[in-house]
């Protein structure tokens, strides 16, 4: 080897360390997409959506962000669509690097926790433009609103007017929703008729945050909770009081009389539609496939009323203002102009979910007062209950789950139930009360 | 490996530990003239400059993390929080050690690696000398245990819960083999089965790699000892016990080290498979830290519990070490 060319590849071998090292620096330097940016008057926004890859949702964020671009000369808002699963992360990593979009969709029980943490600005639009505005679709803490959402889903009871015929059960209304006894009477009527594998779908394949969302309100028509309502300070009695305990005994025992699987197949409505299961316990997205499967056979009924009348969950995906945001006024214009009442009807139209605005139903026909799925309007509206607006929500989410899984898996209900109340209330306490 | 060093001191320590020796080759002056030295710390930069990328890495991927682990795990920081982070001295600690998830989690942690350590590293040897033997197609053989280590341990989780369904793949075998005498269980859903399940399913995941490397050792045995044992009459397990296996001990302490470390950190597959359940059976001292830090916010506490199973791992992985090393 001549001495040139050792110099030379010495020189680029050490090139190479050198640019990898600025690469890395600048990786660390650069502040890329912090939500807008300004140049020649047009202000450029950043929008991000949960909606990667669910095409239909994506399709009208993307048409409200077209059509104000096309409306304004000296806003551009740019939208960034990241898949489901991974959205909360890729939120809490930008957050943390201080490079949150300035507009955000948020699913609606971490807004208190995001507020909290300062990542959200007060919306600040005029409170008119939500008149009209179902309860849980408005994120609200602190008296201010942080959220707003187009949507919302219900919880329901689905089923056939046929199968309930067929047993002789009575097919129960929002006047008179089924009691605990007669849902259990139901139940065994159709387990002893042995046409289907399970009378009952509690739906318990799904995870993460269908855990809460779907079973607390099981637990608050119970008359027990997540937390003491009162102040966010603790869990201890209501989560692990004497209603609490009959919450999971029945939850348990609907698996052990055989009413229902301890684990739900992997797709709850393809189950119920191919007659496996004869009640499903699901959301209101189930009402199109099954409507196209068994027509005004089908039946959405109220939840049980387990004592304290029935309950579901409320609040879907909103939207909010990241507090890092340099450009908050374009961003609140942004936002005022897709909270037009025209977007609410696209939404509800062309995903069947319930519209989040009184004036939006009316336009639906099928949430409209005598629509077909209007049960859904007024479930949404008389039974939903948010999931508690505190800032340890997340952390009373995650033990749920735990304890959910627990008490299904056989545990004892009330040791499981002492052990996430401690879990949370050490948190809390750790967190001095989560005070803004 | 080692190389012939002819300026070298006279050297009786035994080649493997050629780091001694090449501290000692960059002590003694290589040549008395400028112009060589030059060329010497010409290498220098060079070396130094082909190292930066992995130091790099190793710094921002390794030493900043394990540094802020340390750092951590003594205040009440959190993953999204206004409040600045405040020292808790070894609060995260007490509430540790009494918090019987964590002691299910080391339980769990501890068991897979008892069984898994020996069972895979067993098996790896039983395959490695079989697809080692002279025999048609035994490329296709090693191909195929190799298979499962080049899929992603997700996708390899994902057919497994199916596999393991109350009436997946595994329940309608035995139902079939056993004509229907015997109904299989809900493996994942059952305390007693989960962890067992887990055990062999990450066993058939992760055995060709280690089989690779049995083979990797096995290669390395003079053909001639085989020979020479062969002409005085040994055979089969004599064979095995006296030549191939002595001959294995530096991959032993290979094998054996990187098996447990990778059974300590066990996550995936309990992530896409079980989250912990049921009733504790199979949570895992690094699933228990992830859920801690990233579902529950909890990074101070997360720290702490990646803190105590770093202690544990690195006194395990020096244990072994020891007991590895060469008796001189």
């Amino acid at each position: 080897m001549s001495h040139t060319s050792t110099s030379r590849s010495r020189h680029i071998a050490l090139t190479t360390a050198v640019v990898a090292g600025l690469a890395l620096t600048a990786c660390s330097a650069e502040s890329e997409g912090s939500g807008a940016t300004t140049k020649d008057g047009v202000t450029t926004l950043s929008l991000w959506t949960h909606n990667g890859g669910n095409e239909a949702e994506l399709a009208i964020n993307e048409r409200v962000v077209e059509e104000f671009n096309a409306s304004h000369d000296d806003i551009k808002v740019e939208i960034e669509s990241f898949p489901q699963d991974a959205y909360n992360d890729a939120v809490t990593a930008a957050a943390a690097a201080d490079k949150l979009p300035c507009v955000l969709d948020i699913d609606a029980p971490n807004v208190p926790n995001w507020a909290w943490a300062g990542y959200l600005e007060p919306l600040g639009l005029s409170d008119d433009l939500f008149d009209g505005q179902l309860e849980s679709t408005l994120g609200v803490v602190d008296d201010e609103v942080y959220s707003f959402g187009h949507y919302d889903v219900a919880l329901n009871l689905v089923t056939r007017r046929s199968t309930l015929e067929k047993y002789d059960i009575r097919v129960p209304d929002m006047d008179q929703p089924w009691t605990a006894e007669e849902f259990d009477e139901a139940l065994a009527k159709i387990k002893a008729g042995g046409e289907y594998a399970y009378p009952f779908d509690l739906g318990t394949a799904g995870g993460g945050e269908w855990i809460p969302y779907a079973y607390s309100p099981m637990l608050q028509s119970f008359g027990g909770d997540l937390i003491d309502r009162d102040g966010y300070t603790t869990a201890e009695g209501v989560l692990n009081g004497p209603e609490a305990l009959d919450w999971a005994t029945w939850t348990t025992g609907v698996v052990e009389k055989g009413y229902a699987a301890r684990k739900s197949g992997a797709d709850a409505t393809l189950d119920f539609v191919n007659g496996k299961t004869a009640i499903m316990w699901s959301g209101s997205w189930a009402a199109v496939p099954v409507t196209e499967k068994y027509g005004d056979d089908a039946l959405f009924l109220p939840p049980v009323d387990f004592g304290n009348g029935p309950k579901i969950g409320g609040g879907s995906w909103q939207w909010g203002l990241s507090s890092d945001c340099p450009a908050l006024d374009a961003a609140r214009e942004y936002l005022e102009f897709s909270a037009k009442t025209e977007y609410y009807v696209d939404y509800a139209t062309e995903l069947s979910l319930i519209p989040a605005k009184e004036e939006a139903a009316a336009e639906v026909p099928d949430f409209a007062p005598d629509g077909r799925f209007r049960d859904f309007y007024d479930y949404a509206s008389e039974y939903a209950v948010l999931r508690p607006v505190t800032p340890a929500y997340p952390f009373i989410s995650s033990t749920f789950q735990k304890a959910y899984a627990d008490i299904l898996a056989g545990g004892d209900p009330q040791q499981v139930l002492d052990k996430a109340v401690s879990d949370i209330d050490t948190n809390i306490q750790q967190n001095g009360d989560y005070e803004f | 490996m080692s190389e012939t060093i002819p300026h070298a001191a006279p050297d009786t320590s035994p080649p493997s530990r050629h780091r001694a020796t090449t501290a000692r080759r960059q002590a003694t002056p290589t040549a008395p003239r400028g112009r060589g030295r030059r060329r010497h710390r010409g290498e220098t930069l060079v070396g130094l400059a082909m190292t930066t990328p992995a130091v790099v890495l190793l710094l921002v991927f390794f030493v900043v993390p394990v540094a802020l682990m340390f750092g951590l795990a003594f205040t009440n920081a959190r993953l999204i929080s206004p409040r600045p982070a405040e020292f808790t001295g070894t609060e995260n600690f007490t509430t540790l050690f009494g918090d019987s998830l964590f002691w299910a989690s080391l339980r769990n942690t501890a068991y897979f690696a008892v069984v898994v350590v020996p069972v895979q590293a067993g098996l790896a040897l039983v395959l490695a000398l079989l697809v080692n033997a002279k025999v048609r197609g035994r490329n296709f053989f090693r191909t195929v245990y190799f298979l499962p280590v080049v899929t992603s341990m997700v996708v390899v989780s994902l057919l497994w819960r199916f596999i393991y369904e109350p009436d997946g793949l595994l329940n309608q075998l035995i139902s079939a083999m056993s004509l229907g005498a015997w109904d299989g269980t809900d493996w994942l859903n059952n305390p007693s089965t989960a962890m067992p399940a887990i055990m062999l399913m990450s066993v058939w995941q992760a055995v060709g790699f280690h089989m690779v490397i049995w083979l990797a050792g096995l290669q390395t045995i003079s053909a001639d000892l085989y020979e020479a044992a062969a002409l005085d009459g040994a055979s089969g397990w004599r064979l095995f016990r006296h030549v191939t296996w002595p001959g294995l001990l530096q991959t032993r302490t290979f094998v054996l080290i990187t098996i447990t470390i990778a059974a300590f950190s066990l996550f995936t597959q309990i992530s896409v498979m079980t989250q912990g359940g049921p009733l504790d059976s199979t949570t895992t001292v690094v699933f228990m830290a992830v859920r801690t830090g990233y579902e529950q916010h909890a990074t101070g506490y997360a720290a702490a519990v990646s803190l105590v199973f770093f202690v544990i791992v690195l006194t395990i992985s020096l244990v072994q070490r020891f007991l590895t090393r060469e008796k001189d």
